[in-house]
């Protein structure tokens, strides 16, 4: 591979060439809707999950309010399972699952391998109305009463007993995995066909390894979802009996088709801002960063082992103890690849030159809170300590560590660092910091005390809870609420800044990589030439880079 | 070792220790790493700092050695943890041999339980210390979950399925009984207590309550009333098996399997008589299905268990207990016939 350091791509007369940028290219409506630019495809998605967030958010703070006291009294139960059950489903699926991948990497990915745009543009679109129609479904499930049956759908209740929306919610949650579907596609077509001249694999930057593992999941475990909730939907509307006991079915098939997918969603939620916090480290330490094939590969080897380990949310279902076993063991190897993240992170920094702008508070928040979300994992593969905390808050408590604590803050820091190249201006860098301190507060606020809660016995999903649980639960009910502002402000000062904020030029943290050799807002066409790359990701310095301890053969393997 | 820490649930069987102490090694492997990275990340942050705007800092590509180190230590601790947890699962779930039956049925919402004796309570349940208890579990309707913090046991309570948990109970009190799993509209009213007493005190409670025969003396009834009694004659001529000594024996099948009598394939045999036939026989038992309740069945079970091998005789049929007052807890119907001890249940294993 070249050694070649020297020739950056950047090239300052591009830059300074005046053309439209995206968002000037057209303003009615019909500009928008019938886009097939990548970028403004990011921005609708921008807006709809932010939508779905703040539903889903609304949700979060009913429920904390409920749970500020022992007994059920601010809503009646079945309100409450219809709350924390919306919760659930607005968030991972029409949320966490596409916020990255559908607005950061639909931005980016073309960018940051000199594209013009994903291989698909129309698909891409198509993707975005996929995903509207199924938010329609759900809005309309939220309006009909919503569902009562946890966001896990689990048979019989779902198919049986629930009286509930399920199968119209059903319905919702298969149309947008598709729009999922159709995102990993393009993603992995783009990636294998779009790359520039001179952009080979392992040029390329760290966010695109993390897409493409996260697609490979978006196209491989989808579908078994979709079978999972046509199946649901058909025992429920016509009583075909694959999920029920009575007519010979078996109800823990539908636990292990939902797991084969929503184990592996875990990842697809969490790779992508695992990508964004690559991108985040190097730039503010201004360092190449240490092991980049180990850290690509990490991101391959989550995908791959992720697959096979969903039995680990079924130690107390009555599976067999050697499948148990089995999925134990796979579940503690899933440990190690995001071990290596964390320990490669940590080394890129040494010997930086660090700074401590708002998109790298995010990234020292992710790597503080990813670590023990990811720790607290190894207490839930741990079979016989499992059966203890299984379905306590202790579960709640760290899926949220890495869906919220990790998967959030790597989409905040990345938005944050991208917004500049998105809009063109910069957002508040005070602000900024005073947010991201509040969210950090609050979310371990909020989640730490459920960890106690967890061991201590308090079953999820309860309305009410015996008295012993107040204190903690009041102290996550008040982090809730920090929380709750630390993420509003960012949404307001972002808006403001669409208008009063610092321009912010191509470049603004000096940043590597395709995406800042062009204006902001890029033009259309993202790029006037085509680049030709000439060196490696995150090319921070013309200097040749040492091996720590190694010789030249060790130097080949690291690159 | 905890008992008066407020933010620590009780230990009240003989595996909460152990899975407490793993709990602990688990914090200190957690807290080592997360101070560990913290640390890293801070040292590094304020040591590195960017002193000027223009600083490029030495590049560096990486370290074999370091990856390794950091992938293979991680992973041994991971397996340690792992062996450890293991061998402690099956502990965990495997139920020893004198362990001391007890029936539970889960339903949207409430906890049935079956003592072999007789008693029967609704969310609440006794229990002695000093010996294990096997609980066989199964769902009327959706999936349950039997959860007791204090013993560190929890079980999916499935519908058409039992589901066996035991622990051995150490220390008298009240604990916390609640369902894990969610089950619908009041799932967080599905909770209850379990009362660990001494085994005096446990004799003396079962004494007080039986007042609707031992389970196996209801199953008897059950068998007559439902007419099993006329096909199924003791002596095992005629065309259908006997079930004398029947439970815990091995099965041939007409299709050549072989299966073992235990309580699933006795309740299959009632609800679903011709998913497995007995070879020689001929598929013609009615089925039960929608007649019996789940406590039926498992009275039934009980009776067959009950129905020793020695030829003609029926164990725990004779004799008669004084009708005792119904328990609060108990939904037991009139009084009926004698109890069989637990280890009688259990006697043609
Ligand atoms: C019409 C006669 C008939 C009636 C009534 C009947 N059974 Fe059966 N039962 C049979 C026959 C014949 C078999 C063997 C063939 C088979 O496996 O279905 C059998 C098999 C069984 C077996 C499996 C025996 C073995 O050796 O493996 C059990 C247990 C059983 N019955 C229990 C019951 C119970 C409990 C009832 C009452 C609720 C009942 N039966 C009512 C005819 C009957
Ligand atoms: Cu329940
Ligand atoms: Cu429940």
């Amino acid at each position: 591979m070249s050694t070649q350091v020297a020739g950056r791509p950047e090239r300052p007369e591009l830059v300074a060439e005046p053309r439209p940028n995206y968002l000037a290219n057209g303003y009615g409506i019909k500009s928008w809707l019938l886009t097939v630019d990548h970028k403004r495809i990011a921005i609708l998605y921008l807006v709809s999950i932010t939508v779905m967030f703040f539903l889903g958010g609304v949700f979060a703070l009913l429920i904390r309010l409920e749970l500020l006291t022992p007994a059920g009294d601010l809503m009646a139960a079945d309100m409450y399972n219809r709350m924390f059950t919306m919760h659930g489903v607005v968030m991972i699926f029409f949320f966490l699952i596409p916020s990255v991948p559908a607005v950061l990497g639909n931005f980016l990915v073309p960018m940051m391998i000199g594209a013009r745009d994903l291989a698909f543009p129309r698909i891409n679109l198509l993707s975005w109305y996929v995903y509207i129609v199924g938010a329609g479904f759900t809005i309309a499930v939220v309006i009909f009463g919503g569902v009562d049956t946890g966001w896990t759908f689990y048979a019989p209740l779902s198919t049986i007993y629930s009286n509930s929306n399920v199968a119209l919610m059903g319905i919702g949650v298969f149309i947008t995995g598709f729009s999922s579907i159709l995102t990993g596609l393009n993603f992995i077509v783009t990636i294998h066909k779009m790359r520039a001249p001179g952009m080979t694999w392992f040029r390329l930057p760290l966010f695109i390894w993390a897409h493409y593992a996260t697609s490979l999941i978006m196209v491989l475990g989808t579908p078994v979802l979709a079978i999972a909730v046509v199946l649901l939907a058909a025992d429920r509307i016509f009583q075909i009996g694959v999920f029920d006991a009575r007519q010979g079915g078996d109800p823990l098939l539908f636990q292990h088709l939902f797991w084969f997918y929503s184990h592996p969603a875990v990842y697809i939620m969490i790779l992508p801002s695992m990508g964004v916090i690559s991108e985040l480290v190097t730039c503010f330490s201004r360092k190449r960063i240490f092991g980049y094939t180990f850290v690509a590969f990490s991101s391959l080897a989550i995908a791959v082992y992720g697959f096979l380990v969903w039995g680990h949310h079924m130690f107390t279902s009555g599976q067999s103890i050697y499948a148990g076993l089995l999925f134990s063991v796979l579940s503690f190897l899933v440990a190690i690849p995001s071990a290596i993240k964390v320990f490669n992170w940590s080394a890129t920094m040494y010997k930086g030159s660090i700074s401590y702008e708002t998109p790298m508070l995010y990234a020292f928040g992710f790597i503080g809170l990813f670590t023990i979300g990811g720790l607290t994992g190894l207490f839930l593969a741990a079979t016989s300590v499992d059966v203890h905390v299984h379905d306590t808050y202790f579960v709640v408590a760290h899926f949220h560590y890495i869906m919220v604590g990790g998967a959030i803050m790597g989409f905040l820091g990345g938005m944050h660092f991208w917004w500049p190249k998105i809009v063109g201006r910069m957002y508040p860098e005070g602000w900024g910091k005073f947010a991201v301190l509040m969210i950090f507060a609050g979310f371990n606020l909020t989640f730490f005390p459920q960890f106690v809660l967890g061991y201590m016995g308090m079953p999820r999903r309860y309305h009410a809870y015996p008295d012993e649980f107040q204190v903690l639960n009041v102290m996550s009910t008040a982090g809730a609420s920090i929380l709750g502002v630390g993420y509003l402000i960012p949404m307001v000062y972002f808006l403001w800044s669409l208008r009063f904020g610092a321009v912010a030029g191509p470049n603004p943290w000096g940043a590597t990589g395709l995406e800042w050799t062009t204006p902001s807002p890029p033009p259309t066409e993202n790029f006037d030439v085509t680049p030709i790359v000439t060196e490696e990701a995150y090319s921070y310095s013309k200097e040749e880079p040492e091996v720590v301890g190694g010789t030249q053969s060790t130097r080949a393997s690291l690159r | 070792m905890f008992e008066n820490f407020p933010l620590f649930p009780p230990q009240a069987s003989t595996i909460a220790g152990e899975v407490d102490l793993l709990f602990f090694f688990l914090i200190a492997v957690s807290a080592f790493f997360t101070a560990l990275i913290y640390l890293m990340v801070t040292i590094f942050a304020v040591r590195y700092r960017r002193r000027s705007s223009e600083e490029i800092p030495r590049q560096n590509l990486g370290s074999l050695q370091l990856e390794i180190f950091w992938s293979v230590v991680p992973l041994v601790i991971a397996m340690v943890i792992f062996g450890w947890s293991a061998s402690l699962y099956f502990k965990m779930v495997r139920v020893p041999d004198n362990a001391m039956d007890i029936y539970v049925v889960g339903r949207q919402w409430m906890w049935k339980f079956q003592h072999p004796e007789g008693n029967r309570e609704i969310n609440e349940l006794h229990v002695p210390t000093g010996r294990p208890i096997r609980l066989t579990m199964t769902s009327e309707d959706v999936i349950h979950s039997l959860y007791v913090p204090a013993f560190r046991v929890k079980l999916d309570v499935l519908p058409d399925r039992y589901q066996s948990l035991w622990f051995q109970p150490t220390k008298p009190g009240t604990y916390h009984l609640f369902c894990a799993e969610y089950c619908g509209t009041q799932h967080s009213g599905m909770v209850g207590s379990v009362i660990v007493m001494e085994p005096r005190d446990y004799e003396a409670w079962l004494a007080g309550d039986a007042s609707g025969g031992s389970m196996a003396a209801r199953g008897e009834k059950l068998f007559n009333q439902l007419g099993c009694v006329t096909c199924h004659v003791p002596d095992g001529r005629g065309r259908c098996p006997t079930l004398v000594g029947l439970f815990g024996r091995p099965v041939q099948l007409i299709t050549g399997e072989q299966v073992t009598a235990n309580e699933a394939y006795i309740r299959e045999s009632i609800l679903r008589p011709n998913a497995k036939i007995v070879s020689a026989f001929q598929p013609i038992m009615p089925t039960y299905q929608g007649q019996v309740s789940e406590e039926s069945i498992l009275q039934l079970i009980a009776y067959v268990k009950s129905l020793a091998p020695a030829p003609g005789q029926t164990v725990g049929t004779e004799g008669n207990m004084p009708g005792g007052a119904v328990s609060p807890g108990s939904t037991g119907p009139a009084p009926g016939t004698a109890p069989a001890a637990p280890s009688q249940n259990r006697s043609n294993q």
